[in-house]
């Protein structure tokens, strides 16, 4: 029996308490003493609290940054966690942010709330590399987004896209839960490192096989793989704006750098190959598959969609295809290239969420129809959407370019030569040239389609604004100067030593 | 001082945006001082390195942990192109002088666009050189589908997509050989020395000539460009065709053909009596040259003869690439020049001069028109690019064309043959669409008396000028452009291409 020091818990876990006191006093005014007042104000305040909850939390880890590994990896701190924390609570600063003239519900203080809590279980969810509490924290997650994913009480939809989204949700918890109680039944230990230590081995155990591809299974889920993808064009869409941004947004880096670890950490080992034509069996080669689905499907079905977030849906099924790419090199490089990639695809998504949401609110909904015109009507915000797109597209200097780029060349250089992964390279880009196309529909609505004359031109809430032109900046600048983000997630990722 | 051309170009297309909203009159005046600028800043550096060889502008670390740097460089093949771009921008926007619907963001993406041109030509980074090369797309397909005619949404995805597939396939290869050379550097002269395995050369290079070479307009990529060149508006059909598409044929030269020369050379076996990558482009060009000239020949559009000329026109630039001889490659150069001046022109007349007063653009309709008398002006300028196009000597078409028919006559004795075919064929489909579109005989005397057509305004005067000038200041002596760009080519960049297969 290990002693448990509780001090140094509670020390390394001190900025998830803290967004969680955070968002304990923001739903206690909120319900004690703003009752009675305008929704609009009640937001304001409870987005305040909390967003000045996630930036003192993103203080104390800048403050205090500890290095520690509690339990074999129960808790873990390290600079590689920090960076990922970091950008999650920005991003949930963002999403609180564009919460702020929401109109959809008058339960100001338990949305604030569930969006702290779940942003609390993406802090706990990369801060860990053994199993439990992986599982807890992910279901964390998922539970307050199951919720939020339904907030809209007045929509049918919403509902109809939450019991979706539960439904598939509680379903891809079982095969994880499966895969993991079979890690466990073969390694004796919930801790990742142990497990990759007990289940190396010549050859490949079939109850490992079924593990591999259980665990695939759910956290694919979680980051909007095909073929589990389903439940992600409904989300998108019906779900309230800053719902669907914070799934689309903080759930997808986190999910997707838990998904890395436990596939790296977890089953070294065991990778084979997804080299053309000599497949090796392991890991790898799954992942693949579902990289290729991914990338396939994403990218045809966008083409077909008349609404923007569904559009969106799909081309987050893409891009997930592409992202996979990342872990299916697994090397240090990769991880940073699939961090880079991640953090600036949720800017860019986030934004254009947040664009969404104004001309939805103006014009009732996101019919590619709707945005006609838009470049005479509200051109600042034209050109941001411009620049979401864009980066979503991968078009140079944005930051989408050079995501892509770098992990590319990662995955290339992840094999000893450079031609062995190069049909998923080969297969990425040309998946590329049809992102293009749907992307440009968007652009071509916004740029060259006359407005319909009988609307009302489009009035952006000034914090709405300020919100959608510094995340338009932030891709501009990231993607002309990536060393800004790169050197740190580069030297995080190399002092982690994954 | 050379970087100045793609910053300003960049600081004029924002300061365009910034202005109050309908301010016409301004923005021409600002687009084209920007554009005069950017000009006059590319004629001060080719006048002050008259030596062609390769100098650096800017060199700065960018993405420094995997060796990608900011460096702009320019010897004389980047400087003669560079010079086309100031030309081009300059006309181009005298010839938009009379666009009224959203001016400001017109001028706005044209210089944009300009801006990344200038970039493409002055990088010496491939990455850099990869991200002008990109930023070139977007506004393109505005500019078609926003202010084109014909068809224009349409030509601008076809445009798009073509262009996208394009440096898709340039990106596969690009990032092939950066991690293949180790992931260390992007710099276009230490990727150039690497040592690729031939394996991967023969590999690499089809991959990314073609890439490229859509660009270009080869046979049977070209498709994009007819449609496209047709949709657009004026100012864009000539940059397409003037500036665009010598994108592709500059990186053919400056990316694929150095990184990897042994691509270059023979299989050791034959296939479809085909003996290597360079055997089948050459082909592939002569095709080009001689189908391009053949559909123009039948088109009832007056555009799309242009439009299908410069098809066939590229097939020479590309033709002269793969003769791999210093005659044929300093022709390929001059010949990039030479029609970008003579498709601007072209393109000017048709899509200003002639279509913006009649408003259509069918052989059928204009005959009757009676144009040479109505608008003598145009009609003269034709029949001007018309002959110079052709290749009659004092123009720069005649010499650009007369060293790559050398050059072909030593590589490849054979298509020599077929290119005087296409060159034939080219006097006659000029010829036609002259004789069609100006001096067509009135069928009837009782033709409904025409609305008069607006004269000939001072700006495309003054355009037309400019670039007839261009093109007989080359003809007369091609010695101010074969000056910079012959040492250019014997430049250290080029050794492997020298060493390898160079006759």
């Amino acid at each position: 029996m290990i002693p448990i020091d509780y001090a140094q818990l509670f020390q390394l876990a001190s900025p998830e308490v803290i967004v969680v006191a955070a968002a304990l006093i923001a739903m206690a005014i909120d319900l004690i003493v703003l009752r009675k007042r305008p929704t609009c104000i009640r937001f304001a305040v409870a987005a305040t609290i909390a967003a000045i909850g996630c930036a003192a939390a993103i203080l104390r880890i800048l403050l205090v940054p500890d290095v520690a590994n509690i339990l074999d990896g129960t808790l873990i701190a390290n600079p590689l966690v920090h960076l990922v924390q970091i950008a999650l609570l920005s991003l949930t600063i963002f999403t609180l942010v564009l919460s702020v003239n929401s109109t959809f519900t008058q339960h100001v203080g338990e949305f604030v709330l569930l969006i702290l809590v779940a942003t609390a279980g993406t802090m706990f969810l990369v801060a860990s590399q053994d199993l439990l509490v992986i599982f807890i924290s992910l279901e964390l997650l998922s539970l307050s987004l199951y919720t939020l994913a339904a907030f809209n009480k007045r929509s049918l939809q919403s509902w109809e896209a939450a019991i979706k989204y539960y439904l598939f949700g509680g379903m891809s918890a079982a095969f994880l839960l499966f895969g993991f109680s079979l890690l466990y039944g073969l390694s004796n230990s919930t801790s990742l490192t142990h497990i990759a230590g007990a289940i190396h081995g010549p050859s490949l155990n079939p109850l490992l096989v079924i593990a591999i591809v259980t665990t695939t299974i759910g956290l694919g889920f979680k980051v909007a793989a095909a073929p589990f993808h389903f439940w992600a064009p409904d989300v998108y869409q019906e779900a309230p704006a800053p719902s669907a941004a914070f799934i689309a947004s903080a759930s997808k880096v986190a999910s997707f750098f838990i998904f890395f670890q436990i596939m790296a950490l977890g089953f070294a080992g065991s990778e084979g190959s997804a080299a053309l034509p000599h497949l090796v069996r392991g890991w790898v080669p799954v992942i693949a598959l579902a990289a290729t689905l991914s990338m396939l499907l994403g990218n045809l079905v966008a083409i077909r969609q008349t609404s923007l977030r569904r559009l969106l849906a799909y081309s987050a099924i893409a891009h997930a295809g592409y992202m996979l790419l990342g872990i299916v090199a697994h090397t240090q490089q990769s991880l940073a290239a699939l961090l880079y990639y991640v953090i600036t695809y949720a800017l860019a998504t986030l934004g254009a969420f947040a664009v969404i949401a104004v001309v939805e609110d103006q014009r009732g909904s996101d019919q590619l129809a709707h945005f006609d015109g838009l470049s005479r009507q509200a051109p600042v915000l034209s050109v941001c959407l411009a620049i979401f797109i864009l980066s979503l597209a991968g078009i140079p200097p944005l930051a989408g370019f050079f995501g892509k780029f770098y992990l590319f060349a990662t995955v290339l250089a992840s094999t000893p030569r450079p031609v062995e992964l190069l049909w998923l390279v080969a297969l990425a880009v040309a998946m590329s040239i049809v992102s293009l196309y749907y992307y440009l529909r968007v652009l071509k609505r916004v740029y060259v389609a006359a407005p319909s004359t009988d609307v009302e031109p489009i009035q952006s809430p000034a914090l709405s604004q300020f919100l959608v032109i510094l995340l338009a900046a932030a891709v501009l600048l990231f993607g002309c100067a990536p060393q800004l983000l790169l050197h740190w997630i580069q030297a995080a990722v190399q002092s982690s030593g994954l | 001082m050379l970087a100045w051309t793609i910053y300003i170009s960049f600081l004029g297309a924002a300061g365009l945006l910034l202005l109050p909203k309908g301010s016409t009159i301004a923005a021409r005046i600002l687009a084209l001082l920007t554009a005069v600028a950017g000009f006059a800043i590319a004629l001060a550096a080719f006048i002050q390195h008259r030596s062609g060889e390769l100098f650096t502008i800017t060199r700065i670390p960018w993405v420094a942990s995997l060796g990608i740097e900011y460096r702009l460089a320019a010897d004389g093949i980047s400087l003669t192109l560079v010079l086309l771009t100031g030309i081009i921008a300059i006309t181009g926007i005298l010839f938009s002088w009379n666009i009224q619907e959203r001016t400001k963001e017109f001028f706005a993406f044209y210089l944009l666009l300009i801006g990344a041109v200038y970039g493409v030509f002055l990088s010496y980074d491939l990455f850099l050189l990869f991200v002008f090369y990109e930023i070139v797309i977007i506004p393109k397909y505005f500019l078609i589908a926003i202010w084109g005619s014909t068809r224009r949404e349409y030509g601008a995805m076809k445009l798009a997509i073509y262009s996208f597939a394009g440096s898709a396939m340039v990106l596969v290869g690009l990032i092939a050989a950066y991690v293949e050379a180790g992931a260390r550097t992007t710099s276009l002269s230490d990727l150039a020395q690497y040592p690729f395995s031939p394996h991967f050369q023969m590999a690499a290079f089809p991959l990314v000539f073609v890439g490229f070479a859509i660009l270009a307009g080869m046979w049977p990529f070209h498709t994009w460009a007819p449609t496209g060149h047709v949709a657009a508006p004026t100012a864009a059909s000539m940059l397409l065709a003037g500036v665009v598409m010598k994108l592709g044929a500059y990186g053919c030269l400056r990316v694929a053909m150095t990184l990897f020369p042994l691509g270059l050379g023979p299989w050791g076996a034959h296939h479809l009596g085909f003996g290597s990558w360079r055997d089948v482009f050459a082909v592939l060009a002569v095709i080009g040259i001689v189908y391009g000239a053949s559909v123009a020949l039948v088109q009832k559009d007056f555009k799309f003869v242009i439009g299908y000329s410069s098809v066939s026109h590229m097939g020479f630039i590309l033709l002269g690439l793969m003769t791999l001889n210093q005659i044929g490659l300093s022709g390929a150069v001059l010949q990039m020049y030479s029609h970008g001046i003579l498709a601007g022109l072209l393109f000017a007349v048709v899509g200003r001069m002639v279509y913006n007063r009649t408003h259509t653009r069918e052989f059928a309709a204009l005959g009757p028109m009676n144009l040479s008398k109505a608008v003598p002006f145009a009609a003269v300028t034709f029949v001007i690019a018309g002959m110079a196009a052709m290749g009659l000597p004092g123009f720069s078409g005649f010499v650009a064309e007369l060293m790559i028919v050398i050059g072909v006559w030593r590589s490849y004795p054979l298509l020599a043959i077929f290119v005087g075919i296409g060159i034939v064929v080219g006097v006659v489909y000029v010829w036609r669409a002259m004789q069609k579109a100006f001096f067509a005989e009135r069928r009837t005397e009782s033709a409904p008396p025409h609305e008069p057509l607006p004269p000939i305004s001072f700006p495309e005067r003054l355009g037309a000028i400019i670039l007839i000038a261009a093109s007989v200041m080359v003809g007369i002596y091609p010695q101010v452009l074969l000056n910079v760009i012959v040492p250019a080519l014997n430049s250290p960049l080029f050794a492997g291409l020298r060493q390898g297969s160079w006759q």
